[in-house]
């Protein structure tokens, strides 16, 4: 039950079946608004709400403990809706990640957790879902005072979605199989597929706690031991549910999360000669860079979830309504910052007109304010430099000659709000259509013919996900094996089932999170030989 | 019939099949001289039964010279002389190879072929191998050095396997359909990358060119392929065959040239979509450096080794004393794999050490076309001078030397086979990936310790155990951190097995199954589900 809602509630699919879920979706949260302001009202300068949620963890956990940095230091997280300090944080740098990372490896090389039986390791895991269920709201109450997003969305999308993943991977913990292996001669052949050793993983700001069970819930199942660097806008919820994952029955020193800035704790764990593997989730500049350390340092293998600037193609059989509200979210879904977000919305010309016009009208009905204010679709943008950031490409677009329909300022006198902007009469060549905004600016592009549409969607150095819009099978079909991209969605968007894979080609990533595939990253494999004696078979 | 006989030959398993093993060729080695008499390279050296045909680039299906003119030669490792000239390709080589390899993708009939087309070619290609399986392995030993038995009758034929093997996978490459929680009908597929760059090394040319554009062409992917500036013969050589299979132009582009300039512009190709690397650690790095700097495109390494062979208390040491010598020497040393610490326990290791050192004694070095030759020379003057370098580290460091240790006739690449025994985990010899026919024998005393020291070391390619003890097996092959262990055989190399390295001995597994994710990107595809009969 719970996880039908989920994935309704994120998916955005227009089933019929499903359509009575979906009124309460985050997308449509508009239709049930009451008392709320649009964005063209200033909602924000009404006092911010205080979340209901004590910050009691600001300290790295390392070795199954909160410790201060070994400078002493802190550095303040903030508030997106008014720019003040939330808390000062224990800032993490290279000496701690030492620290870390001896933990990790003495509780990789001597530790009881890749010697449990796989079986214990997923109770944990399991123990560990049922806790967050437990301290849902707290957890989503953290996420969105940091993070900025709807309190809704993390409330019931999110972590709801943190626990799926939990379970899903508890689930694999035991069922990691190798593979015996038929050769051509007189030997027995099997693969042993081994937990690699001390993974660093890196996470960003946009879905802090998401992208930390994305990472953490593989490594974990396949008994590796982790260093996790959060990004230094977001450290209080990786913070709160690690502590409730040693509650949970965690060996100490098998989970330990720094808190700290790129430049430093990541430069410094991508660098690690003692890290086994690398996971980054991040920009494609910090992952080029983030590779580079690897490459330079002990050759740790690297995933990379990069940007995007995905597609979303409206064919010129769509239902121009379905369609505009699918696109709407596509972009706006937490606050434009997602990898995947439908960034260039591609309309076929016969509709072309009517669709600007209604998304234009579903824009300007977006709800903005304060997220933990009920029925809130959009709250601020996570920083001042992601907020000058998005404001100078609406700059860009503007003075390029794209058609601004609506938005394109900020939105209330303090905190990252932006109003919800639409440009029409895109083109490629220009800024907008080109590079990973990360925020609420949607560009409509006009197309003739499928052709077309997939040689300028497919024009990009980025290949992460594409969103599709048609019913005609032959359409979707041609479409789906041409777009060089890692997910297809065909009539939804941003379905983020633990079960689907989820990564990049060209340069948004490598390799691919989520699903059966997501294990090997986290695996190595081991062939073993050995000679056959008077074989039954071979 | 063909395969296990490619089997027995190369694993040296102590079984009956395995009597004419490489490692126990000395035993019909017929007028050749053992490394003791240094005559056996002053005689004439034998002529290579096939002619240098193809020299230039195989561009779009053609050979082509290099856009500068330039060439460089290649060299007989027997001698230092010339074999020939070769096209040497650069930067603007590698553009036009790409392009041809990306129209060849983008609009070419090869990814748009059904997988049993594709699959037919292969097959066809592998028949065009065996037809011509003498001439391809007369250049191999030309090229590189190494004994033309070996290359006829082990790493031809099991070029010829890899090439059937992957043929056989080309219309079973299945995606997924996946389990859902909600109303969505979710599937992968399993897409062919692009356009794939591969730069293979010159210890073994066409085998590697086999590991590289088997699994890249079975999955539907084009290719610019560098081959080592010191073997690049034979790869021309099987590509002319390869597009006489069948292949469309420009599905395989052959670049011959140097690393610094030819491989380097492949590595950072902004319209290369996927690189596959084997080489040195250190070049491994640089490659991954480019491919990170350009466009990130994805990177398979599969690098160096300094792999333990580890002999247990419990060993037939005669046995022992031959997997071992077969572990290191095979190959003139020069595998990334080879078992280049031999550790041995301490209740035989002065028994093991005399038998090795005999055994050395015993090995047959001499013209790799001469019948019953065990090794030949080594690639090049570079590579020759560099391992006696090391030997006289490991002597310099207190190592004793029980055998060789010099080069071995006045002219060409041979090197004695050499033993040290006495060797300590911090010395150069012990530490270091030699490449050459010197094996380093180390005590140990307990399990915990040969474990704690096998895995010391940067590198994790492979290991040896040589036990009977099924719980010892067990044991060390949980705790030895490598991609593949060998147990009571080494060097087994079969289609299906994967190999591949843990920490700086690479990324990725090769061969088998696994050799195909590689080559494929993976595809989720999401659609709702209206009134599904099921979930």
């Amino acid at each position: 039950m719970a996880t039908s809602r989920i994935s309704s509630l994120l998916s955005r699919s227009f089933t019929s079946s499903a359509s009575s879920a979906l009124l309460s979706s985050i997308g449509r949260n508009s239709s049930r608004r009451g008392g709320i302001f649009r964005y063209s009202t200033a909602a924000v300068v009404e006092e911010p709400i205080n979340p209901s949620v004590d910050v009691n963890y600001t300290q790295l956990l390392i070795n199954g403990q909160f410790v201060d940095a070994a400078t002493g230091k802190t550095f303040e997280t903030l508030d997106p809706r008014t720019g003040n300090v939330i808390a000062s944080v224990a800032e993490g740098d290279a000496e701690d990640v030492n620290r870390a990372v001896s933990a990790a490896r003495k509780a990789f090389d001597e530790g009881p957790w890749p010697r449990m039986s796989p079986y214990e390791r997923s109770k944990i895991l399991l123990r560990f879902a049922d806790l967050l269920e437990k301290h849902n709201d707290e957890i989503a109450a953290l996420e969105t005072w940091d993070n900025g997003k709807p309190f809704e969305q993390a409330a019931k999308a999110e972590v709801p979605l943190v626990i799926r993943l939990m379970r899903y991977y508890a689930g694999w913990a035991d069922k990691i199989h190798g593979l015996t292996v038929p050769a051509d001669g007189l030997h027995q052949v099997q693969t042993l597929h081994e937990p690699i050793g001390v993974a660093g993983q890196i996470i960003p700001w946009n879905f802090p706690l998401l992208m930390y069970a994305w990472k953490i819930g593989p490594a974990l199942a396949c008994g590796n031991t982790i260093v996790l660097k959060t990004a230094e806008q977001t450290p209080l919820s990786a913070l709160y549910a690690s502590k409730l994952l040693h509650e949970a029955g965690l060996p100490p020193g098998v989970l330990n999360v720094v808190s700290g800035y790129g430049p430093t704790a990541g430069a410094a764990l991508a660098s690690h000669m003692d890290v086994d593997k690398l996971a980054f989730t991040g920009s494609t500049a910090t992952g080029k860079i983030v590779l580079q350390l690897a490459a330079r340092s002990n050759l740790k293998p690297v995933t990379l979830e990069l940007g995007g600037k995905s597609p979303f193609i409206v064919c010129e059989d769509a239902n121009v309504d379905e369609a505009v509200e699918l696109a709407h979210f596509a972009l706006f879904f937490n606050q434009g910052q997602c990898c995947c977000a439908g960034s260039r919305t591609f309309v076929h010309e016969s509709i072309y007109d009517e669709f600007v016009e209604k998304a234009k009208a579903r824009a300007l009905r977006r709800t903005v304010g304060d997220p933990f204010k009920a029925g809130i679709e959009q709250g601020p943008q996570i920083d001042s430099d992601q907020f000058e950031k998005i404001l100078r490409y609406i700059r860009s677009g503007v003075e390029n000659g794209a058609t601004l329909e609506t938005g394109g300022e900020r939105f209330g006198k303090e905190g990252f709000f932006i109003k919800p902007t639409v440009f029409s009469n895109v083109q490629d060549g220009m800024l907008i259509a080109q590079d990973e905004i990360f925020g609420p600016v949607q560009s409509i592009l006009k197309f003739k013919n499928l052709d077309e549409v997939i040689r300028r969607a497919n024009a990009t150095s980025y290949g992460l996900a594409a969103g599709v819009f048609t019913q005609n099978l032959d359409t979707a079909n041609t479409l789906t094996r041409a777009l060089k991209v890692g997910t297809v969605w065909i009539n939804c968007f941003d379905v983020f089932d633990a079960a689907i894979p989820f990564g990049g080609y060209k340069m948004s990533g490598h390799g691919r999170e989520k699903g059966i595939y997501s294990l090997q990253n986290y695996l190595q494999v081991k062939a073993v030989i050995t000679p056959l004696k008077n074989p039954a078979w071979l | 019939m063909a395969a296990p006989r490619i089997f027995s030959l190369l694993s040296a398993s102590s079984t009956a099949a395995s009597l004419r093993s490489f490692g126990r060729y000395s035993r019909w080695g017929r007028g050749s001289s053992r490394f003791s008499t240094a005559v056996a390279t002053e005689e004439e050296p034998i002529t290579p039964p096939v002619q240098i045909d193809y020299t230039q680039l195989l561009i779009n299906g053609r050979f082509v010279d290099a856009a500068s003119g330039k060439t460089f030669p290649t060299f007989d490792p027997r001698t230092g002389d010339v074999i020939a000239h070769v096209a040497e390709g650069e930067a603007e080589d590698i553009n036009r190879a790409v392009s041809a390899a990306r129209k060849a993708f983008d609009e070419g009939p090869w990814p748009k072929m059904t997988p049993y087309e594709r699959s037919c070619i292969l097959f066809r290609f592998a028949d065009l191998l065996e037809k011509h399986c003498s001439e391809i392995a007369a250049l191999e030993s030309w090229d590189n050095g190494k004994p033309y038995e070996q290359a006829a009758n082990v790493e031809i034929p099991m070029v010829i396997r890899v090439f059937r093997y992957y043929a056989g996978w080309a219309d079973k490459i299945h995606g997924l359909t996946v389990p859902a929680d909600g109303l969505h009908h979710v599937q992968t597929l399993h897409e062919p990358i692009g356009v794939a760059g591969q730069i293979i090394p010159w210890n073994f040319p066409l085998l590697l060119y086999g590991w590289k554009v088997g699994p890249a062409l079975a999955c539907g992917n084009t290719i610019v392929l560098k081959t080592a500036e010191q073997t690049p013969l034979s790869a021309l050589y099987a590509s002319k065959l390869l597009y006489e299979a069948g292949l469309p132009p420009g599905v395989l582009n052959v670049v011959s040239g140097f690393g610094p300039t030819a491989g380097a512009a492949l590595s950072s190709h902004m319209d290369v979509d996927k690189l596959a690397f084997t080489g040195s650690t250190g070049t491994g790095k640089i490659v991954l450096g480019m491919a990170a700097k350009s466009n990130l495109k994805p990177v398979t390494l599969e690098l160096g080794g300094k792999s333990p062979f580890i002999v247990c208390e419990d060993a037939d040491v005669d046995k022992a004393v031959e997997l071992s010598h077969t572990a290191l020497f095979y190959n003139q040393g020069q595998s990334c794999c080879s078992g280049s610490r031999t550790f041995v326990h301490e209740s035989i290791y002065d028994e093991f050490i005399e038998k090795a050192k005999a055994r050395a004694l015993k090995r047959v070095v001499g013209d790799p076309f001469k019948k019953g030759v065990e090794q030949g020379p080594q690639i090049d003057s570079q590579q020759f001078n560099k391992i006696l370098g090391y030997i006289k580290s490991g002597i310099e460091a207190g190592a004793t030397l029980e055998a060789g240790g010099e080069k071995f006739s006045s002219k060409g690449y041979y090197i004695q086979p050499t033993v040290f025994s006495n060797v300590h985990d911090n010395m150069l010899i012990a530490k270091e990936e030699i490449f050459g026919p010197v094996q380093s024998i180390l005590k140990f005393k307990d399990l915990d310790e040969v474990i704690r020291r096998a895995n010391a070391t940067h590198y994790g390619l492979a290991a040896g155990i040589f036990t009977q003890n099924l719980d010892t097996a067990n044991t060390l092959t949980r705790a030895l951190r490598v991609g593949t262990v060998w147990i009571n055989c080494f060097f087994v190399f079969d289609a299906a097995i994967p190999f591949g390295g843990r920490k700086m001995s690479g990324h990725g597994r090769e061969k088998g199954i696994y050799g195909l994710s590689n080559y494929m990107q993976v595809k989720a595809v999401v659609t709702p589900l209206k009134n599904p009969a099921w979930l």
